[in-house]
This record gives C-alpha cells, sequence and structure tokens, in this order.
C-alpha cells in the first residue's frame, strides 16, 4: 500500500519540520487560551491531531484535550464512495462550550468535508470559536472555506490527487502526489 | 477518504436468513456508531437521510417496533409517511400488490412494512423500487429484533461466538426465535430451545441441525450465558399448546426461585411486551440481570443502521 512511485511532496522529516511549525502558528495565537481543544476529522486528520496535540503540550506544559469527528453522515457525496459507507462513532470527550476549536485535517480541497466537519461539530454543542488546521492546502475550493494554519500551500492540478500518509495507518510518513483514478 | 472495499450486498432486508456473518458484523459495528448518535447530550439528529422518504406501512398492530422504527427515522432525517393498513378491508393477493403500486406511485426510497403473512414482503420487493425492511411477519422472521438482541448480548459479552444462549417459551408461535436462530447461529453462538414439547417443534433441527432442544428448563440453566424468555402469546394461540397457565409457570416461568440455578451475571433478554406473572416474574423481569429496556434502547441505533445502509446502496447488489 504505502512506498508508491508517486512523487513525494513531503518526506517524513519535511512532514515534522511542517508539523512544528504549525504547531508554533497555533501556540503563537493561543498560548494563554486555556480553552484551546483539537478535533480531528477521521481518519487521517485524527492522526494528525494526535501529533499535534503532543507537540503543543510539550510546548504549553498543560493538557490539550482532543476530540475525534466522524463527518460520514453529514457528506454531500456518499454515492460516491467506493463501497458500502462505514461510519465511526463520533467521540468529544469534553463539553464545547466556550471552547476555542482547533479542526485538525489532512488536506483541505473542495472544503466540502468541513462544511461537514462543521455542520456536525455544532450538532455537537457551541463553541466560542472554530478554526482550522491543515497538513496541506491543495486549492481547488468549491466552497468559500479557508484554513487558518496552514502546513503546505500548493496548487495542484484536478487530474492529480494529495495523499497524506501516516506512520498509524501507512507505515510511513509522507505526502504524496499522485494522478487520481 | 478511507476507500472501504466492502459492499453491504442486499438491496432489502427481508430476513436474516440471506445475510452472511460479514454483513451481520458489519450492521452491528455500524449501530455502534449510530448508538453515539442516540446518546449525545443535545441533538440527536443528523441529516443522512435528509430528502428520502419513508413509508411505514403497518398491517398488523405494533407499538414499540414502529415507534422504533419511526425514532430511526426521524434521528436519520429522513421524511416519513405512516400508512395505516386496516387488515379487515384487505384480503391478500391482489389487494396487497394494488397498495403496492399505489406507493410506488409516491416514489418512495424505503418501507418498512409488518404483514401476518410470510411471503408478502418478497411479494412487495418483487413489484417496487424501494428497499423493503421485514418489521415482522407472521410467525416467520423479525430480522430488526434478532439485529438488536444480537447487538445488546455483543455489547454485554464482547462476541456472540461460542455464547451459550437458551431460548425458553413459545417457540412454536415466535417470528422472533427464527430470525435469531438465524443470527445466532451464522455467528456461532450456542443455542438451546427451551419449552413445553408443544411449543418447540422438533422440526427447527431439520434446518438448525446444531441447536439443542430441551423441555427441562432447571437442567439447561445452569450452563448458559444468556436466557432469552418469549411472551406467552395466548392471542395467538399459544393457549391451546400447554395444559394451562399454572403448569407453564411451575416448569419454564423465570423467577427468583429459579435465577438461583443460573450463573450469577446470566443475562437476561425478553422482546417485549412481558406478561408479567407468566413466562417472568416483576423480580426478574426488573432485576439486576435484565437487559430488557437495553433491548428497546437498542432497538433505535440498529434501525438507523439498517435504514442508513439499504437507502445508500452501492455496486452490484443481489436484486
Amino acid at each position: 500500500m504505502p512506498q508508491s512511485n508517486a512523487p513525494c511532496l513531503l518526506d517524513a522529516k519535511q512532514m515534522e519540520t511542517h508539523l512544528q511549525r504549525l504547531c508554533r502558528e497555533i501556540t503563537a495565537t493561543f498560548g494563554s487560551d486555556p480553552t484551546i481543544a483539537l478535533l480531528g476529522i477521521r481518519t487521517r486528520g485524527l492522526y494528525l491531531a494526535e501529533r499535534l496535540k503532543a507537540m503543543l503540550e510539550e510546548i504549553l506544559q498543560r493538557e490539550v484535550p482532543l476530540g475525534v469527528l466522524d463527518i460520514t453522515l453529514y457528506r454531500d457525496d456518499l454515492s460516491e464512495l467506493a463501497g458500502s459507507p462505514i461510519v465511526r462513532p463520533t467521540e468529544i470527550p469534553f463539553s464545547l462550550r466556550e471552547r476555542s476549536v482547533i479542526l485538525v485535517d489532512d488536506v483541505l480541497f473542495t472544503g466540502r468535508t468541513i462544511r461537514a466537519a462543521m455542520d456536525a461539530l455544532l450538532d455537537h454543542g457551541r463553541p466560542r470559536r472554530v478554526w482550522l488546521a491543515v497538513l496541506v492546502d491543495r486549492g481547488g475550493r468549491e466552497l468559500p472555506i479557508q484554513g487558518d494554519f496552514v502546513g503546505l500551500k500548493l496548487d495542484v492540478a484536478m487530474t492529480q490527487r494529495v495523499s497524506v500518509h501516516m506512520k498509524d495507518v501507512d507505515g510511513e510518513d509522507a505526502v504524496l502526489l499522485e494522478s487520481r483514478s | 477518504m478511507p476507500q472501504t472495499r466492502y459492499v453491504f450486498p442486499h438491496r432489502h432486508l427481508l430476513g436474516i436468513e440471506p445475510l452472511s456473518p460479514e454483513d451481520i458484523t458489519h450492521l452491528l459495528d455500524q449501530a455502534r456508531a449510530f448508538e453515539e448518535v442516540c446518546e449525545r447530550p443535545e441533538i440527536k439528529i443528523v441529516p443522512a437521510l435528509r430528502k428520502r422518504l419513508i413509508v411505514n406501512l403497518f398491517f398488523e398492530n405494533s407499538t414499540r417496533t414502529r415507534n422504533s422504527f419511526e425514532i430511526a427515522e426521524k434521528r436519520l432525517s429522513a421524511e416519513i409517511i405512516n400508512f395505516d393498513a386496516d387488515t379487515s378491508s384487505l384480503s391478500k393477493g391482489e389487494t396487497l400488490i394494488d397498495t403496492a403500486l399505489n406507493l410506488e406511485a409516491m416514489h418512495p426510497d424505503l418501507i418498512v412494512m409488518r404483514h401476518s403473512a410470510p411471503g408478502a414482503h418478497a411479494l412487495l420487493a418483487r413489484h417496487m423500487k424501494a428497499s423493503i425492511v421485514n418489521a415482522g411477519d407472521g410467525a416467520h422472521e423479525h430480522p430488526t429484533q434478532a439485529l438488536l438482541d444480537a447487538y445488546t448480548l455483543r455489547k454485554r459479552f464482547g462476541k456472540l461466538e461460542g455464547l451459550r444462549i437458551a431460548i425458553v417459551g413459545d417457540i412454536r408461535n415466535s417470528r422472533v426465535v427464527r430470525s435469531n436462530l438465524w443470527l445466532l447461529t451464522k455467528m456461532g453462538a450456542k443455542v438451546t430451545l427451551v419449552g413445553p414439547p408443544t411449543l418447540v417443534p422438533r422440526e427447527l433441527r431439520a434446518t438448525w441441525p446444531g441447536i439443542t432442544i430441551t423441555h427441562d428448563f432447571d437442567a439447561a440453566l445452569p450452563e448458559q450465558d444468556a436466557v432469552m424468555m418469549l411472551r406467552c402469546q395466548f392471542e395467538r394461540g399459544t393457549g391451546a399448546f400447554i395444559p394451562g397457565q399454572g403448569e407453564y409457570v411451575r416448569f419454564y416461568q423465570l423467577n427468583a426461585q429459579r435465577m438461583k440455578l443460573a450463573r450469577p451475571d446470566v443475562a437476561v433478554l425478553h422482546p417485549g411486551p412481558i406478561n408479567r406473572g407468566v413466562e417472568i416474574t416483576s423480580e426478574v423481569a426488573d432485576g439486576p440481570n435484565n437487559l430488557i429496556l437495553d433491548q428497546v434502547t437498542n432497538g433505535v441505533p440498529v434501525r438507523m443502521a439498517v435504514l442508513f445502509l439499504l437507502c445508500n446502496p452501492h455496486g452490484e447488489q443481489v436484486p
């Protein structure tokens, strides 16, 4: 599954550097805000959020709550999935009330995933403010949605796909440029 | 986006019989996510079936099954029509097809139907584009009840394989039993049917050769991880098969005295409605071993999983 021949946009070390920079930007904005919490969007957004949590806690020396959002039930493109849709639970082990929530996803493309994530999030409570952190913004937006914290900004052709691989699920850390099939 | 290759291969849920263990596991796994929706502190509704039309077509009385389906549909944001069919004005066959054609003209996405005739659902499925969910057909199948029982058992024990489960009472007149027999045997549970000889047809073993049949509840009880008590269906003629309620109570009622024979952690299930003081006493039905209200609670997420899956078909499916 991993180790494909697709051109590598970021290797493991570069990915780490980008994540650290994301972290610094987040702490510069939120360093003194005790209400911040991370919400990872399944699947790879969750693993990224877990990494960010560890890095943020190291810098801030306090716990940063982490939750996970499954957006399957909020999607507008269910009929385009390859198999039967798989829904997994959303787990938010803290109250969203008065929180500064940072949504975390791997790739920002059309913005439809984030639209669905915001709908899902707001069904769980009313945070004070919602921010968006992504590892890669590949361009190609179909909705007026932007990242607040962006690792790598690209302008990728519609015929191509940016694929984030993570050790936790893919056996390696890398960002690859693949052709969309 | 996770590229999942599993495709639920059925367009309808007519029974448990056509499902594979993988299909059953998928449905039960999915129900977990819908349980999370039902447990939310505030908004227990997701937009997953927005703009979908679901018809609830009940030719037989039902309170809890119908309410459970309706709650599941509402939590998925579906549009709902309740079609109350007056049984007395309907003769089967032609009339049912006419009803189906009338419904078809409304272009529903899915029909939840309860009908006393076992073949009614398959008949409807052949005449309509909509997916059909069997909400009970005579003494044949009641698939969502078996799924919610399995979900409840799996949640309690972590698995179904190897579980020892006794189903006790009026096996003959129960549709819950047949769906449960299909499901539990497919998933590798060890099922024992318990009841008076007149209420436990021995021919069931022709279809499910792995099951045990006994008339001695006291002897079978100590080995069980779970007991599923069935309702004595006097309105369906249970009474004609037993000498009297007193004798039934003496040998087959689950009461505090009999519970002493069971494992201390035995799970007690009942599909409801309960005849308190007949097949089960209040002491046991309300006692620490009972999962009866968990079954009711779990019915909603399990039905949500079924509706969501059937309304989002993918790939090549069995017609």
